[in-house]
């Protein structure tokens, strides 16, 4: 776009990339509700083949593009376009959050490479700076997305360990590559560096998303890939004021804040703050290991036919899944034993906390997956006045957001919006063992004397549960 | 500054604000698939390299293009589908059974 007046061409261009902007728009905003999401997402994707469209149609009527750009541009399209169709349409949805970053991943790769690519013909030191600012940004940005986001899914996908990695010298490492970013980023937008330079930076920010990623503890991988998200966003937004584009500038901002009001709510619901997650998960500090207190601490286990028994002859059942069962992949088992007791007459309803699962909201996805109706799926505030009137609770894989200790000062989840389950008349958790969940300190929960534990692993023992509950119901 | 450059940082704030008050507002039930439309939304970025290619006279500069073009490409329709995938699932209750 240049000042002054337009060609009617020019016109009819820019305002259809308006168009396009604008069923990002409002293709975002219809996926406020279950019930126009999908809508809205195919409203967005018609927007985005708007503005692919209309590149090809400007790209054709300016004729400056050499063939050799025209086929290797359309050889980089298949191949990238294909790869994503096929991951995208095998993936299994216990596997999609590594994917969904990996995206993430390539998105920030290309935002990156837009820059270098653009600083190859034109010397950096001619470039103005309106020029050479959103560059060093896009690089910089775009660089620590694209490692960031890779450690990330290796993290989620068991490649990379998901416990927080730190090793010698890690601060120090840090420190060096940020000053060679920060300081090469320095000279490159004061129109004083050149690509090499720029290629230095590249460099330094690769490494500092591969360091500031690996000591994140694997639970904390949905605030992270949010918040890499919107670095993504950014990142975008800059390599369209690279290249003078406005539906980049336009859309990359969306995304920008998108992924920022997410990684905000993501933090708060795990009573965590940002700053503190980036430094490094639970249990690299020196919290102490905080013992139950209250209660007696005597465990008491359950058998499956007591448990089936007990779920069988519920008025109302909450199920609580949580992280465990993401892993167990046991959403199946589960929603069958629910629909057996519907059958039988119980009602059934799901609490979710928020952080569930592996990514902000993916315990709800899971269980759509398993043919559950969202209007089963509870949130925190709608499901917690519900408890006090619950006959049976069954907690399934999740740990700590159901820790009463969280009602209390002084320990690792105090203050963390928890699930009120040990209001309920009963709770059955079933899980493997006593092991301690993230926070590293005892559920209080499973001391309760109301609360009965099924020691089993989540897709066997939900099996058992509905084979038992079948007993009672036909 | 030139108007050009008002205009386009003057897109970018509203594009932001815009993007605060449409996600604010979207229940705890669909994160992950706005997470993941919101991802595939920056696939935008391959409008970016189509841009690039049109100005890439070089080796250098076609290889860069190939990996762009390559990622751009990943991230567009990867994202729209893995999304729409998600969305799919999610249904009413289905048959003729009500719950209140």
């Amino acid at each position: 776009m240049t000042a002054g007046d337009l060609s009617g061409f020019d016109s009819a261009v820019a305002l259809l990339y308006l168009a396009a902007a604008v069923s990002f728009v409002l293709g975002l905003h219809l996926m406020n509700s279950p019930a126009g999401a999908r809508k809205g997402n195919r409203l967005s994707a018609a927007g985005m083949a708007l503005a692919i469209a209309l590149t090809v149609v400007v790209l054709v009527h300016d004729d400056v593009i050499t063939g050799t750009g025209a086929g290797v541009l359309a050889a980089g399209l298949v191949v990238g376009g294909v790869g994503g169709l096929i991951s995208a349409r095998r993936v299994q949805m216990t596997d999609m959050p590594q994917l969904v970053s990996l995206f993430n991943a390539v998105g920030g790769g290309a935002a990156a490479l837009i820059a270098i690519g653009d600083a190859l013909p034109h010397p950096l030191r001619d470039a103005p700076v309106r020029t050479t600012i959103p560059t060093v940004l896009d690089v910089l940005i775009g660089a620590i997305t694209f490692s960031g986001s890779l450690i990330a899914a290796g993290k989620l996908a068991g490649k990379v360990s998901g416990s927080p990695i730190l090793f010698p010298g890690n601060r120090v490492l840090s420190v060096l590559l940020a000053l060679v970013a920060l300081g090469g980023g320095g000279v490159v937008a004061g129109g004083n560096g050149g690509v090499p330079l720029l290629l230095v930076v590249t460099a330094a920010a690769l490494g500092i998303g591969v360091l500031i990623t690996l000591p994140i503890g694997g639970a904390d991988m949905p605030v992270v890939i949010s918040l890499l998200n919107a670095f993504t966003g950014t990142a975008v937004a800059m390599a369209g004021f690279v290249l003078d584009s406005t539906p980049l500038i336009v859309a990359g901002a969306l995304v920008g804040a998108a992924g920022t009001i997410l990684t905000l709510l993501m933090a708060e619901a795990m009573n965590r703050s940002v700053l503190g997650i980036m430094k490094g998960g639970f249990g690299v500090g020196d919290e102490a290991h905080v013992a139950a207190e209250g209660a007696g601490g005597a465990v008491r286990s359950t058998s499956v036919d007591d448990a089936a028994l007990q779920l069988a002859y519920a008025r109302s059942v909450v199920v609580v899944p949580g992280y465990g069962l993401a892993a167990a992949q046991a959403q199946h088992e589960l929603v069958e034993l629910c629909q057996a007791l519907e059958a039988h007459g119980v009602e059934v309803s799901y609490g979710i906390h928020p952080v569930a699962g592996r990514m902000p909201g993916h315990m709800n996805v899971l269980l759509a997956e398993a043919n559950v109706p969202y209007t089963q799926l509870r949130d925190l505030e709608e499901i917690n006045p519900e408890f006090p009137r619950t006959d049976v609770v069954l907690v399934v894989g999740a740990n700590d957001v159901t820790n009463p200790a969280a009602r209390r000062p002084g320990n690792p989840v105090s203050g963390m919006p928890i699930l009120d389950v040990d209001k309920a008349r009963s709770i059955i958790v079933i899980k493997r063992s006593m092991a301690s969940g993230y926070a590293g300190i005892d559920n209080e929960l499973y001391t309760d004397p109301k609360t009965a534990m099924l020691f089993a692993d989540a897709k066997a023992g939900l099996k058992q549960l509905h084979t038992g509950v079948q007993a009672y119901v036909s | 500054m030139t108007s050009t450059l008002i205009v386009a940082i003057t897109v970018f704030v509203l594009g932001l604000l815009v993007g605060f008050e449409v996600i604010s507002k979207v229940p705890a039930t669909l994160h992950t698939p706005l997470m993941s439309g919101a991802n595939a939304i920056h696939g935008v970025v391959v409008v970016g390299v189509m841009v690039l290619a049109a100005s890439t006279h070089t080796t250098a500069g076609y290889a860069v293009v190939f990996v762009a073009a390559a990622f751009a490409a990943m991230n567009v329709v990867g994202g729209y589908v893995v999304t729409d995938r998600m969305l799919e699932m999610f249904h009413a209750r289905r048959g003729p059974k009500e719950q209140a």
